[in-house]
């Protein structure tokens, strides 16, 4: 029973960090390369338009949710299974997404890369 | 991608790792936090490790998202990554802990993986979109076009409307 909520709580993990990792991308896509933009209208404006896109606002809030439910899981499962667990999983998760919504070409070199470093991670930290 | 960019890069890594384990070093004492008694978070910011660990991530956060504005997510995410291996670096050689064969393969597999995304391109192109990085379109365009002069008669096979 346990193992059931332990492993609903990575799920959760995951989606939400594949959610907000996507739309904070999105955001910055919008913002633009923030290097020009500081050297064209100050820092002041790169702050101004990163913090003010609704899209970041919306990331924030859903990497906030993943916290919270890293540490619910944390609270069910060793952290030994969840944080490897989470991480290698939102690896995957993120090449789909970025494919999907983000339209980036996810071609093999960048599936062999995505898979080699959640299998690495899952290694790593278990 | 030039030398500026590869430091925002390496700064993701490095305030990544380093924000993490201060941040682990400071929760080991001042104890766990039950969901019960969340003010115990509170007095934790207070600990000067936590503290120090917290104002990384924000400089993480800081990186993550001005790499984010030039660099694809799918390149910017295996990069955050290489924090790990630096943690498993760190506890090697500077700590001189035991660190396991089946670690070591992790970090083969990691760097392998960063290797491979570093050695393409940061940014996928879209047609309406002008990036700094054209070369790729520029060699995906002459492939598109040397396959179509191969593949059909050089009569009708003339690469007009061949685009990326």
């Amino acid at each position: 029973m346990k193992a059931i909520y332990t492993w609903s709580a990575i799920l959760v993990i995951v989606f939400a960090s594949v959610v907000g990792d996507v739309l904070l991308a999105r955001a910055m896509r919008q913002v633009g390369d923030v290097g020009a933009l500081r050297r064209r209208s100050g820092l002041g404006v790169v702050i101004g338009r990163t913090l003010g896109n609704p899209y970041f606002l919306f990331g924030v809030m859903a990497m906030a949710v993943a916290f919270f439910s890293l540490l619910f899981a944390l609270s069910w499962g060793d952290v030994s299974l969840v944080a490897p667990a989470a991480a290698s999983l939102t690896f995957i998760g993120n090449a789909v997404a970025a494919r999907i919504f983000l339209h980036e070409k996810v071609d093999r070199r960048r599936w062999i890369a995505a898979s080699l470093v959640a299998a690495g991670v899952a290694l790593l930290a278990g | 991608m030039n030398f500026r960019k590869y430091l925002v890069l390496a700064g993701v890594t490095v305030f990544a790792a380093a924000g993490d384990s201060m941040l682990s070093h400071g929760m080991k004492q001042t104890g766990s936090i039950s969901v019960h008694h969340l003010q115990g978070a509170i007095f934790a910011v207070l600990n000067p490790w936590v503290a120090i660990g917290i104002l990384l991530l924000l400089a993480f956060f800081a990186t993550y998202m001005t790499a984010l504005s030039w660099a694809d997510l799918t390149y910017v995410l295996p990069a955050t990554s290489l924090g790990y291996v630096l943690l498993a670096l760190v506890a090697r050689f500077v700590l001189h802990e035991h660190v396991s064969p089946l670690r070591w393969l992790g970090i083969a597999l990691i760097t392998g993986g960063v290797g491979f995304i570093a050695g393409g391109p940061s940014l996928t192109e879209h047609s309406h979109a002008k990036g700094d990085d054209t070369s790729q379109e520029a060699r995906a365009m002459a492939d598109a076009a040397k396959s179509a002069l191969l593949a059909k008669d050089a009569r009708n096979g003339a690469p007009t409307g061949v685009r990326s």
